[in-house]
């Protein structure tokens, strides 16, 4: 206990330095915003800004984009409560119990139980993720090359069993992000690779930020565009001093319900493919079902707005926790994370808890700190943050794509790179519209380098018998979870009387 | 061009784009070096393998009617969606011309008063502050904070006094 008591003070205080402090209050404020705006994420936010980071040392700058992330989570739900749209993804579920009680006048119960269940669920993981990652980084350590390729399997693995996507499609996306990674040298014989019609330019590789902005960035405001046809009516909120006193006794009807679903979000936010979204849903369902009342859910009961905004922050943290022991993104924002550590000289993985404490902790510390200040952000600005929200999006979209350009231009101050950023967002957006899924690409373009290299040296090490991978018993292991996870799909198909009245059932949630 | 027309161009496109890649790849060795393991064309080329051959699944399942996209008969590009996306793709790639041409901060001051007034249709007070402000805060960040010089293309002389003053 002492062992994680100690380097968390230290944490605390690194989290306290002025400007590492300073950069989180400026990340949750940014957080919120394009949490709030609709069509904009986590994921945007952090793809977008993370150019900007190279001003400030690492450690500042994984508090900031940590605290986007968070941020992020507490903003999805006040476009949700307050417009009825979710304001990203993640906040889906807080629509369902939030805009009810909005139309009713009560939408500042709403806005309140939002932010304090998403302390509760944000605290209730930190403190899950400061007792879990020390051991695991530690048992990582003796992992080799067969064990991280392994992992690596089964992070993809997971969007084939649980990302719900077309499976050819997912697959698709995953091999395609990984070519994309290859692009540039031989790691190991150091010739040119993939240097499509001999232009330059792909002699440096593919950073990862150029994909990411692309489809993130511009591939996602193009979609915006396309689906943000109707005007949007606002519920104004009004809000006293007294009210939030009230509202902050109200906490206890649904304080058991945001714990628990602070526990689960927090292990489905641990698996690459589920992350916030499902983790919100899965809480929303699971509080409706173990009611007393469940036919008030849907017109308007507190708790419904509880239970899915504690998930998905509860998830934000838990999907921190393979990036920061691993190496291996929880979600497509922490694979941007993980690109940027590695910008930023780092080498992700179990190693930084021993080389690079002082981040680690420092990051650790920040998740405590960002979610006190995040909750007191959102209580105290909540009236500015629906005035903004009306913000017309042709105001917005410009300011985003110059963002996009001279972010994708930095990194490698080429041009080469803003051209092909363009081109992905392009692409994005038609293999988008098909339901292709992207997430899987993004997470692959930052593995790939890493797959390439654990899968060669565990090939030249057992002189090319793919066996090696199932000898060594822990690769053995993670390697049945993966081909576990892949059959789901296939045992579903297997069972379609089941499949019929589960989707019925979810049906009825919406 | 219906959603299922577009799934099945997209798809047929996709695999003769793997196969390439494929094709590709075998400019390095994609067997086994004795004493160095796999050569440095064997991973893109089975993933460029691993990308046909789902591009081929999801033809295959394009025949079978699999996937909703393949049952689907509506539009896949509405004259709507055309009349949004269009012109904010041309002004991506224009923006990207100009760059070369003027130069980064020129350009983005053009894109700003093209989007913000005649595709957003807002007050010319509005545009002429958010395309005066945009490249003003990039230079300042990025010149002066991050000293990454931004490319200027012919209007680099006219930089020189501002470089006086930050370097």
């Amino acid at each position: 206990m002492e062992a994680i008591i100690e380097p968390l003070m230290g944490g605390l205080l690194e989290a306290f330095q002025p400007i590492n402090l300073a950069m989180m209050v400026v990340g949750c404020i940014i957080g919120l915003f394009v949490g709030a705006m609709p069509g904009l994420g986590s994921v945007n936010g952090v793809a977008i800004l993370l150019p900007i980071t190279f001003l400030v040392p690492p450690n500042a700058a994984i508090i900031f984009l940590a605290a986007i992330y968070y941020g992020a989570m507490y903003g999805g739900a006040i476009s949700s409560i307050t417009m009825g749209i979710p304001g990203a993804s993640t906040a889906v579920a807080t629509v369902f119990d939030g805009r009810p009680l909005a139309l009713a006048g009560k939408g500042d119960q709403a806005l309140m139980a939002a932010a304090l269940a998403s302390f509760i669920g944000g605290s209730v993981a930190a403190v899950m993720f400061t007792l879990a990652a020390p051991p695991l980084a530690a048992f990582a350590l003796s992992f080799g090359p067969q064990e991280e390729f392994a992992l690596m399997v089964l992070a993809f693995a997971t969007f084939i069993g649980l990302g719900g996507d077309d499976i050819p499609k997912t697959l698709f996306s995953i091999f395609i992000g990984l070519v994309l990674a290859a692009v540039g040298f031989d790691i190991i014989s150091g010739q040119p690779r993939l240097v499509f019609f001999d232009i330059d330019g792909f002699l440096r590789g593919i950073n990862f930020l150029v994909l990411a902005i692309g489809i993130y960035g511009i591939g996602e405001i193009l979609w915006t565009m396309e689906q943000s046809g109707g005007k949007m009516q606002v519920q104004y909120v009004k809000s006293s001093f007294r009210s939030i006193v009230e509202n902050f006794k109200r906490a206890k009807d649904y304080l058991g319900t945001a714990i628990f679903s602070g526990v689960l979000g927090y292990f489905v936010g641990v698996l690459p493919a589920a992350g916030a979204t499902p983790a919100s849903l899965m809480a929303y369902g699971l509080a409706k079902t173990f009611s007393k009342n469940p036919e008030s859910y849907g017109k308007g009961n507190v708790t419904g707005v509880a239970a899915p905004e504690s998930a998905n922050n509860a998830a934000s943290t838990g999907s921190m926790l393979p990036m920061l022991t691993l190496g291996i993104p929880g979600s497509p924002t922490t694979a941007i994370l993980l690109g940027g550590m590695i910008i930023w000289g780092l080498r992700p993985g179990p190693l930084l808890f021993v080389e690079h404490p002082d981040f680690v902790w420092g990051l650790i510390g920040s998740m405590y700190m960002a979610n006190l200040f995040t909750v007191i952000i959102n209580i105290a600005f909540i009236p500015i943050f629906v005035r903004v929200l009306v913000m017309p999006f042709t105001i917005l979209a410009p300011i985003i794509f110059v963002l996009c350009l001279v972010g994708g231009y930095s990194p490698n101050a080429s041009l080469h790179d803003v051209w092909l950023m363009v081109l992905f967002g392009a692409a994005g957006y038609i293999l988008r519209k098909l339901d292709y899924p992207v997430a899987p690409a993004v997470l692959a373009i930052v593995l790939g380098g890493l797959a390439e290299r654990s899968l060669r040296q565990s090939l030249l090490s057992s002189q090319g018998d793919p066996m090696t991978f199932v000898e060594r018993p822990l690769s053995g292991i993670i390697l049945f979870c993966a081909v576990a996870l892949i059959m789901v799909p296939v045992i579903r198909r297997l069972l379609p009387k089941r499949e019929k009245a589960a989707a019925g059932a979810s049906d009825g949630e919406g | 061009m219906t959603v299922r027309t577009a799934e099945l161009w997209v798809a047929v496109i996709l695999a003769i784009m793997s196969a390439g890649i494929m094709w590709k790849s075998t400019e390095l060795n994609i067997g086994w070096i004795a004493g160095s393991g796999p050569g440095g064309g064997a991973w893109p080329f089975w993933l460029a393998g691993g990308m046909l051959v789902t591009s081929i699944w999801t033809i295959v399942r394009w025949f079978r009617r699999a996937t909703p996209q393949s049952r689907s008969t509506e539009i896949f590009m509405s004259a709507d969606t055309v009349a949004i996306v269009g012109p904010v793709v041309v002004g991506l790639v224009l923006l990207l011309i100009g760059t070369h041409i003027i130069g980064m901060y020129f350009s983005v001051f053009l894109f700003m008063i093209a989007f913000v007034r005649f595709l957003g249709r807002h007050s010319w007070f509005m545009t002429l502050s958010l395309a005066v402000a945009a490249p003003v805060v990039m230079f300042l960040l990025f010149e002066w904070a991050l000293t990454t010089s931004l490319p200027k293309g012919i209007s680099e002389p006219l930089f020189y006094p501002l470089y006086d003053l930050i370097y």
